[in-house]
């Protein structure tokens, strides 16, 4: 029964005004009907719990991912919906959090450690390595130089101004611990995050 | 994959559908306009389940964007100021899409064969794969809401996420509305929040609440509650009294039997068929309407089909 | 938030103020509609515009923008002047009896101890007057002329009607409806909840009008009571976070303090920050500042740290200004005086005001380390983007490092909502190329830092040589690893007073009532102790029973402090221990039991009878809430309105003709930005800057789904104002203050209205933030090009929610 009809073809037997009219009319269809429209795509994906890191609602949210999990697989999120047991959001998100998967795979996010020499109008991609020496010794450099262990009425200051940190509301708690850590130790004072603005 | 034995109506088809399982739910998604703040987390969700990504477009002046219904924005919100007769300023803010009539004008229209369903539980869905790109989708839609792609001429609208709904959840754009907004359950249930949520905007004053369920086209399965119900129009043209277009009728039991008598001739079959089962739509206008008073150009549209590549035609 | 986001529908009144909440925290927002549906309560939205908050409200009134405290000081005069207060709670559960010292005063717009040079106050004259007794004197009859309840009255009697209306541009009609239906919720069994956001933070002002508000829900009785509260519902998913940790330039984790230069001595800083009660048997619970310092000095220094050096007190860097914050540093910084800067998830370029200033600031750094996911408009503030970047490479000697870092979907660890619940998460798939978790990183800088003073010496290394570093894979702390240091463990056996052991040395702490000054304990940030106990991460629990009804989950995450829900809980109990009305039980007494009970973990000492007399205040030392804010402000001990340093408004209404007090008179300003203010005559109009719901910060322009729904920089403008410029919406609009100007669409609209305040009519200009020169929405100005560079008394946040500019046609 099966006759097969292209769609030019059937528009040149229908002829103009007509072309637009139903074959089914005549009981037969330009293909098999096919009920499946879209599938269901999370069947068997990875779910991971996670917290929106836009403001401070702190919505759950789902990160579906490709692959399972196993070895072999290099997970690849693809979907974010929110998760239905966090007692505050519900499931819900806001246009924000709707889209975190567009944050997660924009084109503006960073791959490779770069710097920008002085005067130059270009990056450079640089190793971690070289970053890291790097920005290592211009911190022992300015230290060296510019801490202060006594001010200038004799008192016990031990810190260091000449450098300054600002730190990420947007970062967990444990790197915002270890960045504290780290910053108080070295004696910086010049130190903030958000929540100052 | 949707249960195909759930179809009740198909575009362009006279089989008539499967009827043994009748024992589905209508579903229903419930619009409660009065606690809408235009934060389209809808669109959003939309466009993220759906892998759709439209233009970044312009600002023109509103807080409307995308401007309108495209083929990859099947859902946005409309913003409107509207200052009532005491001075008193609304900002009423409408998602629109659509509607998922009990009675769709697109699918009536449609020509091309099963590009158009409709399953049991209500939902309205395009099956791009089959459809022509005609259009006619559009004038049949009483509610303006299908778009033909510009990439690929095919039309698209809001699927209730049939996908997600199939499986046992909610459509995207539900889920995500973070004021309780939207709702979605079975069309009984969401009549129920409908009327209890009209007596509480009462309550408050708004004497015109109602529901928004249009009889013209056979209710909906996307519904309002609005606190105006009275004047849907102030909604950003929400329309009053939706019906489909009578034109469209009365072109299908013009042209069908014609259609039939000229490509017939291969495949009589099929005008036994017709002269035995009728057409899938009664007529119910005169016969002599003018097919392009419907406002769309069909011939272009069969042209532009002409230059596209046939490949893919099976 | 002293209460938390699904408390929020226990609300019979919901005051959205300072904030535009629908708009910035939609989801939390579900618990507005929730109330206004389940509850009746009634939302009321006060704001400059018609916001999407309000197009859900049931009531609105439109303020100027930097009036906020005349509105409330006058709430405040109306509550006291028609006897609408919660006087049972007021009595018992604020400073309203107690007596201030003769000394303190306010005139010509001063409160005493004002020293015009330094522009700052002594506070010695704010001060509770202390009887014999050594505690402070009270008069329970309210009427002793000296008791903060006859000061508080006095001080807002000024406060009319009138003259609200006059200096916030609200008609008097709606400043009294509104007031009525606030005070409608001095009933014991109803509450108000006070919804704000960076809306009052950004002024300099800020903190006065937060205070303002606090002290009106004290009179009100709604703090420590469900569906009551002053909730900040801040801005950045770990800011509460962040701040807890206390990375801020004075801080130390859990809110603790750093030395300044003159606090030479252990004990007497110790002595300082360790509150003994004034008023007879309250818990004053800061008198236990040493066990958490103590804790911190031995996380981090271990045995290094010990009693006879007193805890490496002399390690930690001690402050020779009151803040080196980021006002103070960016001013050193545009004079040659920083060296380097790290931003670490932080955009200044876009995000600090006087945006020129920033660019010659950062210009004169020899190096900058931007870590970051995205490509920030900071990391190139050296590039040429044309108009919106106009700079030459080549003239910019700054070495600029930038470091790509892991985002939320790629690492583990906790983030602490506003709320306070600490939530963990788990990574879902590998950061891309080269990306490295920011604890990582640190923890990578820190091991090359010491390796160089290890090698080479240097200058004062033992705090570097010597600070705790345990870590499995040293160069790669994992989360787990610094949540268990935060919590804290035993460093040896602890014992109960008979001497039994009940904390085996290595073990977890299960709360911050085991530590010790003693040196046995150890705690990274002693408010958090309790998040990973010996039963585990606690921070990752998820059950999200509710049993009392109340919407607090005590099983899902875990809240700082004590997993406490609400703060001040032991408040929605009266005197007696009994609720204060069948709708609002929420923690009390049981006799039968001896202890407090109910669906919060109280915030009380759990087996104090009512009868003890302990007050629900604990962390003050006087066990109530402060209507008199003796020291914790620098600005006044009672918030007073003061112009922003930009306003449309040549005077200060409450005090015309004394232009020294049109402005706060304790906040800092530098010269050379004070000559950076625009005049009424030359910028009339009022401008705030604000988000959008759409996009978060500079963040999602980079996110192609948000720049599809709001594609392109835009300013609100009204009506009226556009018509006086000949502007249509869809126009493009430029809009200069005398620091810059950026160029936008405008959006014309009828949710704009002009307002008269004084003798003149000021219309609003609404400056969303959103847009830079990169990321995938349409280019833009940074709206920081407009801001002024000064701050908050207390805080010196930024008051970019007040300035003035003018908008003309492009």
């Amino acid at each position: 029964m099966a006759i097969n009809v292209t769609r030019r073809q059937f528009f040149k037997l229908g002829g103009a005004g007509l072309a637009t009219s139903s074959l089914a009319v005549m009981g037969f269809a330009p293909e098999p009907a096919e009920a499946s429209i879209r599938q269901f795509k999370l069947t068997h994906a990875k779910e991971t719990r996670n917290t929106c890191t836009y403001c401070s609602v702190g919505c759950g949210i789902l990160i579906y991912s490709k692959g399972d999990g196993a070895k072999n697989v290099e997970q690849n999120v693809f979907h974010i919906e929110g998760d239905p047991d966090h007692p505050v959001s519900r499931g819900s998100l806001c246009p924000k959090g709707a889209g975190l998967l567009d944050f997660v795979h924009s084109d503006g996010r960073l791959a490779y450690p770069q710097v920008r020499e002085a005067g130059s109008d270009e990056w450079k991609r640089i190793s971690w390595d070289e970053a890291l020496g790097r920005i290592a010794r211009h911190m022992k450099d300015d230290r060296d130089a510019n801490f202060v262990q006594r001010n200038a009425q004799g008192q016990t200051v031990n810190h260091w101004t000449t450098t300054g940190f600002l730190a990420a509301s947007g970062s967990s708690n444990e790197a915002g611990y270890i960045t504290h850590k780290v910053v108080r130790t070295l004696g910086m004072v010049a130190f903030d995050n958000q929540a100052r603005v | 994959m949707i249960n195909s034995q759930n179809i009740i109506a198909r575009s362009a088809t006279t089989t008539p559908p499967p009827q043994a399982r009748s024992h589905v739910e209508e579903v229903a998604k419930l619009i409660d306009v009065s606690k809408c703040i235009g934060c389209k987390a809808c669109q959003v969700a939309c466009m993220e389940w759906n892998d759709l990504r439209d233009e970044v477009g312009e600002c023109h002046g509103t807080y409307d964007n995308p401007t309108d219904l495209t083929a990859e924005s099947w859902t946005v919100m409309r913003f409107s100021e509207h200052e009532t007769a005491d001075g008193n300023l609304e900002w009423l803010i409408r998602k629109d899409g659509c509607m998922h009539c009990a009675e769709p004008g697109c699918l009536t229209a449609c020509p091309a064969p099963g590009a158009i369903v409709q399953y049991a539980n209500g939902i309205v869905d395009f099956d791009s794969n089959h459809c022509i790109g005609c259009g006619y989708c559009i004038t049949g839609c009483p509610f303006d809401i299908p778009r033909i792609s510009p990439k690929d001429s095919k039309s698209y609208k809001c699927t209730l996420c049939s996908d997600r709904v199939n499986a046992g959840m909610e459509p995207a754009c539900v889920k995500t509305c973070p004021t309780n907004c939207i709702e979605f359950g079975t069309k009984a249930d969401m009549l129920d929040r409908a009327a209890k949520r009209v007596g509480d905007l009462k309550a408050l004053g708004f004497r015109d609440a109602g529901i928004y369920d249009p009889a013209g086209v056979g209710g909906t399965h996307v519904m309002y509650v609005l606190h105006h119900a009275n004047d849907p129009n102030r909604y950003s043209g929400l329309p009053k009294d939706p019906r489909i277009s009578p034109l469209v009728g009365a072109w299908k039991g013009v042209t069908k039997p014609i259609m039939a008598a000229i490509i017939g001739i291969t495949a009589f079959a099929g005008v036994i068929h017709y002269v035995t089962k009728g057409p899938k739509e009664e007529p119910e206008e005169s016969a002599d309407a003018d097919p392009t008073a419907l406002g769309y150009d069909a011939t272009r549209r069969r042209d532009d089909a002409d230059d596209r590549p046939h490949g893919g035609d099976r | 938030m002293t209460n938390h986001w699904v408390d929020i529908r226990n609300a019979n009144l919901i005051l959205s103020m300072g904030g535009n909440s629908a708009e910035a925290h939609p989801v939390g927002f579900r618990w507005v509609t929730e109330a206004i549906e389940h509850n009746k309560a009634e939302l009321i939205t006060i704001d400059p515009r018609f916001t999407r908050t309000s197009a859900v409200a049931q009531d609105r009134a439109f303020i100027r923008t930097g009036s906020d405290i005349a509105f409330l000081g006058g709430l405040i005069s109306y509550l006291i002047e028609t006897d609408q207060i919660q006087r049972e709670y007021v009595l018992n559960y604020t400073d309203a009896a107690l007596i201030v010292r003769d000394g303190y005063g306010f005139e010509e717009g001063l409160f005493s101890g004002y020293d015009e040079a330094t522009r700052s106050y002594d506070k010695q004259s704010w001060m509770y007057e202390k009887g014999d007794d050594g505690f402070v004197r009270r008069d329970d009859s309210l009427s002793d002329p000296r008791c903060v309840y006859q000061l508080l009255r006095g001080h807002y009697a000024r406060y009319t009607p009138d003259m609200v209306s006059s200096i916030s541009g609200i008609p008097v009609a709606d400043i009294q409806r509104i007031w009525k239906k606030i005070a409608a919720m001095a009933v014991p069994d109803k509450t108000m909840t006070i919804l704000y956001a960076l809306g009052w933070t950004q002024h300099s002002i800020g903190s006065q009008i937060i205070r303002a508000a606090a002290m009106v829900q004290l009179l009100l009785g709604n703090m420590g009571m469900p569906g009551g509260g002053v909730n900040a519902l801040r801005g950045h998913s770990n800011i509460q976070g962040l701040t807890d940790l206390g990375l801020l330039s004075q801080l130390l984790p859990g809110y603790m303090t750093l030395a300044n230069a003159k606090e030479q001595g252990y004990r007497a800083y110790i002595d300082k920050r360790t509150k003994q009660p004034t008023v007879a048997g309250q818990v004053s619970y800061w008198k236990n500042y040493e066990k958490f310092h103590v804790s911190l000095m031995k996380a981090w220094y271990g045995q290094a740290a010990t009693a006879d050096n007193d805890w490496c007190f002399d390690w930690l860097p001690k402050l020779e200004r009151p803040l080196y914050d980021i006002l103070d540093t960016f001013e050193r910084m545009s004079k040659g005086e920083l060296t380097g800067y790290f931003c670490q998830g932080f955009n200044p370029l876009a995000s600090f005001p006087d945006r020129a200033k920033i660019t010659r600031a950062l210009s004169s750094l020899k190096y900058l380390v931007v870590m970051d996911p995205l490509n920030t408009e900071t990391s190139e503030f050296w590039k040429s983007y044309g108009e919106y970047n106009d700079v030459d490479p080549s003239q910019i000697d700054t070495e600029v490092f930038r470091l790509p870092t892991c985002c939320f979907a790629e690492d583990d660890g906790s983030i602490v909502n506003s709320a306070r619940w600490l939530q963990w998460h788990w990574a879902a798939a590998p950061p891309p190329g080269e990306s490295r978790p920011d604890t990582r990183i640190m923890g990578e800088l820190f091991l090359r830092l010491k390796q160089l003073y290890q090698t080479e010496g240097g200058v004062f290394p033992e705090p570097i040589l010597n600070l705790t570093w345990d870590y499995k894979i040293p160069h790669e702390p994992k989360s787990e690893e610094l949540a268990r240091e935060f919590n804290g463990y035993a460093l040896e056996d602890l014992t109960d007073a008979q001497g039994q052991v009940v904390r085996r040395a290595g073990e977890q702490l299960s709360g911050f009532g085991e530590l010790t000054a003693d040196g046995k304990t150890t705690a990274g940030c002693w408010i958090f102790t309790g998040c990973w106990t010996e039963a585990g991460n606690q921070m990752a629990r998820r059950d999200n029973a509710d049993p009392y009804g109340t919407g607090n989950t005590l099983g899902w995450a875990w809240a700082w402090p004590a997993n406490r829900r609400v703060l001040y809980n032991r408040a929605s109990a009266d005197v007696q221990g009994r609720p204060w009305g069948a709708n609002k039980a929420f923690v009390w007494w049981s006799a039968a039991q001896g202890r407090w009970i109910g669906a919060d973990v109280p915030d009380f000492p759990p087996t104090s009878a009512p009868s003890e007399g302990q007050m629900p205040f604990i962390m003050q030392p006087e066990g109530v809430g402060h209507l008199f804010a003796g020291q914790s402000m620098v600005d006044g001990p009672f918030p007073e309105h003061y112009e922003p340093f930009e306003s449309p408004v040549p005077q200060n209404l409450l005090h015309p003709g004394k232009p020294k007090v049109r402005n706060n008179p304790a906040a800092r300003i530098f010269d050379e930005d004070r000559a950076a203010l625009g005049t009424p005559e030359e910028y009339p109009h009022a401008a705030t800057t604000y988000r959008l719901t759409e996009h978060f910060h500079y963040w999602t322009k980079h996110a192609r789904l948000n720049a599809i729904v709001q594609p392109q920089q835009f300013v609100e403008i009204g009506e009226k104002l556009a018509e006086e410029i000949g502007v249509a919406a869809g126009d493009w609009v430029k809009v200069s203050s005398k620091r810059g100007f950026i160029k936008a669409v405008a959006v014309v609209t009828k949710r704009l209205k002009p307002m008269t305040v004084g003798d003149r009519q000021v219309h609003h200009v609404g400056i969303p933030l959103h847009w830079g020169f990169t990321g995938v929405a349409k280019k833009g100005y940074l709206v920081n090009a407009l801001t002024p560079f000064v701050g908050d008394a207390n805080t010196q946040t930024p008051e970019y929610k007040s300035f003035t500019v003018r908008v003309e046609k492009a």
